[in-house]
């Protein structure tokens, strides 16, 4: 599109040098010269410039940057160039702030230190979270008609209802897969009949809720996250304060209410749906009639098994709402901070869940429920 | 010396059945400063993403640079793209990116090659030029108040060094005092780099104190262009009601005495259209 800017230099009798600049100096033509013109060092008396038809921003920078690096007078300007060397040249008035520069070592232990004192504030922080949610449940409490009925009920829909499409496939599918991979194991010893124990104790002790958790995090929690986040963004949770709504009581509580009321229901209906899967494929693959497996599955089962499974639940579920909750309350500044603290109130809400679960699994061994 | 930079003619723009635009023309002309206005609803903003091509009108024809713009793709008409610079209403600053990144990204699309001391050499000067102190370009948008992130934005939309500016109300939510900087800083940048600028506006300040011409939407087309003065001649109710408000007195008032050196443009007569 132009001709490429160029320049050439010239030894004066005297000893002095001069550049003469030629070509378009414009921004589509400059690239190669910058470099050339970095180049250069010594001193140069001056910049001639009669010999450039046109000229930007982009080449008065590399003229003005020149001149001062070599002290050099800038001759030939044209009106157009004089006025744009003037303008670009007022950025040196302003210094630019010193960078700070570390070492490589000093920046990884940093990123290190910051790392570790986030994780504890954060560990802080959602402590002081949940004892706010635990007030203004007691508050409450003790004023009933504060009470979100509808939002309760609409998390209901959302947490509960609009999950047993999902979770009951899931169940069932885990369902078979355990009565599948146990019938495998337990023939070579001949004791495939044991496969009903395997799927009636491991699903309503442990695999049933921890599933369901697991999935109730990655759409329930998620969800949290990502509308209190948002709503952050936007504002709405500072409006909400002015007008005197308690964000805590509006938002975060309806939805951990909701969670805990409906982890222990989905829970159920997960273990229901494994055992048929597993019902099923005794049925098909160890000839194991459905009246022989529920008979068999009530003499191998006690029933603290669907205790610890109805114990567990409430425990996940508030874990979860409030990890979502937490998580989007966290939101600050721009979009990309949604997505982290999503993303984050996933995998610490899973993270806590099973944390939580090994601690369950070791105390209910001890007080003699096994 | 008047050359026509944008010329848009029979343009038409609907939404459903809702017509914004009908048999629409408008011409800018190189060096001015062009400000549009209209009643909320006229299709001012809609008028400008149909000329950088953000919106696909139904019907016309729009040259920019005398290239028809109409049915061009994301990937064509570059060479136009790099001659503009716009800045959106909000800032529409990268929110991941500090400023002066934000600056660097239509350089580093278009010009690769370029050594990353240049570049950032040539944010460090933009940013100055945008009014911004020279610590704004290591912050991110969500740091910035309202008229910086403006600044900001502006610093972007000249990073290319372009000839014409698309400016979409400039000085909505700045205080007065940062308004009117805002103000003498695109005439500077006008007069400094020769832009030609394309300016939606609400602010009838800035149209006192800046623009070498005004065109008014309504009617769903442009039913008037013109200096101000000429404007003002007209017997169109809604004109009349915009600058024989009390705003429009006021901010006449507040720029009575000529402006220093105004710049003389030829001036379309019969654009000046009676309702």
């Amino acid at each position: 599109m132009a001709e490429i800017a160029d320049f050439t230099e010239k030894e004066l009798p005297d000893g002095r040098r001069v550049l003469h600049l030629s070509g378009r100096l414009v921004i589509a033509s400059v690239s190669s010269l910058d470099g050339r013109l970095r180049a250069l060092d010594g001193t140069v008396s001056e910049i001639d410039l009669s010999g450039v038809p046109r000229i930007d921003t982009v080449g008065a920078w590399l003229v003005y940057r020149t001149a001062r690096d070599l002290d050099a007078k800038i001759t030939g300007a044209d009106s157009d160039a004089k006025r744009l060397i003037e303008a670009v040249g007022h950025v040196d008035e302003d210094p630019a702030p010193p960078q700070a520069t570390q070492s490589a070592l000093n920046r990884l232990l940093s990123e290190i230190g910051e790392a570790v004192s986030l994780a504890v504030l954060t560990f802080l922080r959602f402590l002081g979270f949940v004892g706010q949610v635990v007030k203004a449940a007691f508050v409450l409490m003790l004023n009933p008609r504060r009470f979100r009925v509808h939002a309760i009920v609409q998390h209901f829909d959302m947490v509960g209802v609009r999950a047993l499409g999902i979770i009951g496939l899931m169940s069932f599918l885990i369902g078979i897969v355990i009565a599948q991979q146990g019938a495998v194991q337990l023939r070579q010893f001949g004791a495939e009949v044991f496969t009903v124990n395997l799927v009636g104790r491991l699903t309503f002790r442990e695999l049933g809720i921890l599933m369901t958790a697991i999935m109730v995090a990655g759409r329930s929690g998620s969800a949290f996250a990502a509308q209190i986040g948002t709503m952050k963004i936007t504002e709405e949770i500072d409006a909400m304060r002015t007008i005197g709504v308690v964000p805590i009581e509006a938002l975060v509580v309806p939805r951990v209410l909701a969670a805990i009321i409906m982890l222990p229901l989905l829970g159920m209906y997960a273990s229901l749906l494994a055992l048929v899967g597993g019902g099923l494929l005794c049925w098909i693959v160890l000839d194991i009639p459905p009246t022989t497996f529920i008979q068999r599955l009530r003499e191998v089962t006690p029933i603290t098994d669907l205790y610890i499974g109805l114990i567990k639940a409430p425990v996940f579920g508030a874990i979860i709402a409030m990890c979502g909750c937490f998580q989007g309350m966290q939101v600050e500044g721009n979009s990309e901070q949604v997505g982290l603290k999503t993303t984050a109130a996933v995998v610490q809400a899973i993270f806590l869940v099973i944390v939580l679960d090994a601690i369950f699994a070791v105390f209910f061994s001890n007080i003699g429920w096994d | 010396m008047t050359e026509t930079i944008i010329s848009v003619r029979g343009l038409r723009n609907a939404f459903g059945d809702q017509v914004i635009h009908d048999n629409l023309d408008l011409d800018v002309m190189r060096g001015e400063i062009l400000g549009v206005v209209g009643g909320s609803g006229t299709g001012k903003s809609v008028l400008m993403r149909s000329i950088i091509g953000l919106k696909q009108p139904e019907e016309g024809e729009i040259r920019v640079f005398s290239e028809a713009m109409i049915g061009k793709e994301e990937d064509e008409a570059t060479d136009v793209r790099r001659r503009w610079g716009v800045l959106f209403q909000g800032g529409a600053l990268f929110s991941t990116l500090t400023v002066a990144e934000n600056v660097q990204v239509p350089l580093r699309e278009f010009y690769p090659d370029f050594s990353r001391e240049l570049i950032d050499e040539i944010a460090r000067y933009k940013i100055h030029l945008s009014g911004l102190p020279a610590e704004a370009g290591n912050k991110y948008p969500a740091e910035l108040s309202g008229g910086m992130r403006k600044r900001a934005g502006l610093a972007r939309a000249l990073s290319m060094d372009p000839e014409l500016l698309f400016l979409d109300e400039p000085t909505a939510g700045l205080d007065p005092i940062g308004a009117a900087n805002f103000d003498k800083l695109t005439r500077e940048l006008k007069e400094t780099l020769g832009l030609t600028v394309f300016l939606i506006t609400h602010d009838l300040d800035t149209l006192y104190a800046i623009c070498d011409r005004v065109a008014v939407l309504a009617d769903h087309k442009v039913i008037a262009v013109g200096p101000i003065d000429e404007l003002l001649a007209t017997d169109h109710p809604w004109i009349k009601e915009y600058f024989s408000g009390p705003r429009g007195r006021t901010a006449r008032l507040g720029h009575a005495k000529p402006k220093t050196d105004p710049v003389k443009l030829g001036v379309d007569k019969q654009s000046v259209a009676r309702p």
